[in-house]
């Protein structure tokens, strides 16, 4: 057992502070000398462990001391057999960890409701993805996790994929049967790794949903940045003990900066020292919030935030219930619209709102006074802005039909064609719809009838369209010749 | 004599000291730091959160200025909510008139009540009449489940920084109308509309009520020991006009007791400098 109270790399920028260093080296503010302006809105304190890689502090690129123990006191508090220090995001984590996995013509599955970075990974990659259509639930309006059934199928019509890939959990807070799927994978051959950009609090929370490396899965990217309190930007690569540590760093530094910011790196250390240690009760107070705001919403009417009833056995085999999830369907609203009233209206700013749904952040950094706010807030909505009658929107997911890689797509000769005379052709770009922020298409894909009407549908509806080179999606950049 | 001052930052650069005699108590709540002092020039007074609430001579024009209005515009008051006010001074200017059948006060803080029980029995006293119904609760979140209820909300806040921030939200205020019957008045402690972080408290309390009153004014009283003095109040209404509707007559003869109150202030306070009216106006 290590010593969890230990934090290597703020100890070692405390050390460095008070030597008085003499900097005759990058960054150049010096401490913050350099730049008043700046030093003054950050603070001296922020300014002054803005510094470089040096020895007493290490490099990230290549630990020796304080990281690489840091990274080993994170390993150890994650269950993990190696644990990487992310500075661009759960995005490079997720990226770093494709990489690691699958080359060009590679088959890795995935499901359909994947963040963009997994298929930008594939394009840099080369890699071929195999998608499992989520269930759905169409009284909601979200996508769900993977159903057994299908990952079996799947993994039998593509034997020679190299790994799978699950959210555990999605945005909603749902979760698939990770210890069978890893099961199945692992008998099958596969790698399987996971995207827990939501689940830092497995980790450390009282009867969470399993977490990724003790379902015994290969490699996780996780947002210390969400629910574990670390700076916007940091996260990390948890490996297993079957995967080669030194390759995957190899990987990661193909991409991943040389001046690694200690900002990012001292918030990973002590954010991790805080969950070993106060982990337990810091997520029960999330749990307790989120219960509390989840019961006096539903007693406004109308709302329905919904918990542990949605659990199937299947593709939703478990919940994560600090996600304070929302449906708004019932109140003739859609969630974006109770999204944008709760900021233009009473200064609320949710996570999100899709057609459907609503998500509010909840964490160990809220207080009483606001949830009871969000709670009001959404009953005077009910009460002022309540509609009748008004059709409901029903989720429906079209499957991808993947011609090539999105690699050889993304890097072909296009043309750029009207939207409405595209069917027939291969998609060159992304179309990703925000709400509900699952990619359309992307590179590689079939470009169908079914396809350009839901893209026409989902504008009508006020979704926020993006990816394409033309910004409002009037045309489509697609495979020249055929 | 020892040269005691107990000093409140009014702003940044503006400090207000009293010389004091001694510390009569100091605790940390739940929800914020309670003391008592006794001072040389204003009796007793109480602060939370280092901010003074109320000394023992000059509350009265606080607590008369929060009730009475109210009281003058519409004889028909029987049932009321007090929200804050966890000293007891708006529940005895309350219980000075006969007609009240009910007062609910709901205070988030019991430890305020307990302390104001043991040190500022003046105010106090306010808790003893058997109409007056102490709930120890949030305050938004009771008010979100009454619906129709009271002719009167009374809103007696600290500062919009602190325990006392969701009494100045929209929601809050909307919560209010929802739960005021169709005579219903609505009195809020309104902040100062002199040092600019106060006024924009004002400015931005009194948008919040007007997107949701149809009668929607301000009033004003000087209260010595509060930032720059100058206070204001907000009468907020579903129908009743504050001066258009105010029963003088009718008042006058109930023969309430008051030291800063009159009807004729009454019509005065709503008449606002144009400084005031600016801010109110841009809110």
């Amino acid at each position: 057992m290590m010593d969890q109270n230990r934090v290597p790399i703020l100890e070692g920028l405390e050390k460095i502070r008070r030597n008085r260093l003499v900097p005759f080296d990058v960054p150049g503010h010096k401490r913050g000398k350099g730049n008043p302006e700046l030093t003054q809105f950050l603070g001296e304190a922020c300014l002054s462990v803005d510094v470089n890689s040096m020895k007493p502090l290490d490099n990230l690129c290549h630990p020796v001391s304080v990281i690489k123990e840091a990274e080993a006191l994170a390993a150890e508090a994650f269950g993990a057999a190696n644990a990487f220090f992310m500075v661009g995001g759960t995005t490079s984590a997720v990226q770093s960890m494709i990489l690691s996995t699958v080359k060009r013509g590679d088959k890795i599955i995935l499901p359909r409701n994947v963040h963009q970075s997994v298929i930008h990974a594939l394009v840099l990659c080369g890699a071929v993805p195999v998608y499992i259509n989520p269930q759905t639930d169409k009284r909601l309006g979200i996508a769900l996790g993977m159903s057994m059934t299908d990952v079996k199928n799947t993994i039998a019509a593509h034997p020679e994929a190299k790994a799978i890939l699950v959210n555990n959990p999605t945005y909603y807070g749902i979760c698939s049967d990770l210890r069978s799927i890893v099961e199945v994978a692992h008998a099958a051959g596969l790698l399987v790794l996971a995207d827990e950009a939501h689940g830092t609090h497995f980790y450390f929370g009282k009867d969470m949903p399993i977490s990724a490396m003790k379902a015994g899965a290969d490699m996780a990217a996780v947002s210390m940045h969400k629910s574990g309190g670390s700076l916007t930007q940091s996260s990390l690569l948890l490996c297993g003990s079957n995967v080669n540590e030194n390759y995957v760093r190899k990987m990661i530094n193909l991409t991943q900066t040389t001046s690694g910011s200690y900002l990012l790196l001292s918030s990973l250390d002590i954010s991790r020292r805080n969950l070993a240690l106060r982990g337990v009760e810091i997520f029960e107070k999330v749990k307790r919030f989120s219960e509390y705001a989840r019961e006096e919403i539903n007693a406004i009417g109308d709302y329905y935030a919904y918990s542990k009833e949605l659990i199937n056995g299947d593709s939703v085999y478990d919940f994560d219930t600090t996600k304070l999830s929302v449906n708004t369907l019932k109140l003739g609203l859609a969630g974006i619209e109770v999204y944008d009233l709760l900021r233009d209206e009473y200064e609320i700013q949710i996570e999100f709102g899709d057609l459907g749904n609503i998500l509010a952040y909840i964490s160990v950094g809220d207080k009483n006074k606001n949830i009871e706010r969000l709670i009001s807030a959404l009953s005077e909505i009910r009460r002022l802005y309540k509609r009748e009658n008004i059709k409901l929107w029903e989720s429906e997911y079209i499957s991808p039909v993947v011609a090539m890689s999105p690699q050889d797509a993304f890097y072909a000769d296009k043309v750029s064609l009207p939207l409405e005379q595209c069917a027939g052709r291969i998609c060159a770009e992304f179309v990703m719809c925000y709400p509900p922020g699952i990619p359309i298409l992307a590179p590689g894909e079939c470009v169908t009838k079914e396809l350009i009407g839901y893209i026409q549908y989902a504008k009508e509806k006020g979704c926020t369209l993006t990816g394409p080179e033309s910004m409002d999606v009037t045309s489509l950049n697609v495979l020249k010749g055929e | 004599m020892d040269d005691l001052w107990y000093s409140e930052y009014h702003t940044k650069s503006v400090r207000f000291s009293i010389q004091i005699r001694q510390q009569l108590h100091f605790e940390k709540s739940n929800y914020q730091t309670i003391s008592v002092f006794d001072s040389v020039e204003f009796g007793r007074f109480l602060t939370l959160d280092g901010v003074m609430m109320l000394t023992e001579h000059d509350e009265f024009i606080y607590h008369e200025m929060i009730v009475h209005p109210a009281m003058a515009v519409n004889p028909e008051i029987k049932s009321v909510l007090v929200i804050g006010a966890g000293d007891g001074g708006v529940a005895r200017e309350i219980a000075k008139y006969s007609q009240i059948e009910n007062v609910d006060l709901i205070e988030i803080d019991e430890r305020v009540i307990e302390v104001c029980k043991e040190y500022l029995p003046k105010t106090a006293c306010g808790f003893e009449d058997p109409r007056v119904h102490v709930r120890i609760q949030d305050g938004l979140k009771f008010v979100r489940r009454i619906e129709n209820t009271y002719d009167l909300i009374i809103v007696d806040s600290t500062d919009p920084f602190g325990p006392g921030e969701v009494l100045f939200t929209k929601e809050f205020y909307g919560h209010c109308f929802h739960a005021l019957k169709e005579n219903g008045i609505l009195i809020n402690q309104h902040e100062s509309p002199f040092y600019p972080e106060d006024a924009r408290a004002a400015s931005s309390a009194h948008r919040c009520i007007s997107q949701v009153f149809p009668v929607s004014e301000v009033f004003q009283a000087h209260i010595p020991t509060y930032p720059s003095g100058h206070w204001l109040f907000g009468f907020a209404s579903k129908k009743l006009h504050p001066t258009a509707n105010l029963q003088d007559e009718h008042w006058n003869q109930l023969g309430i007791e008051t030291r800063y109150y009159n009807t004729q202030l009454h019509r005065g306070a709503f008449c606002l400098p144009n400084y005031v009216k600016e801010i109110l106006n841009h809110a």
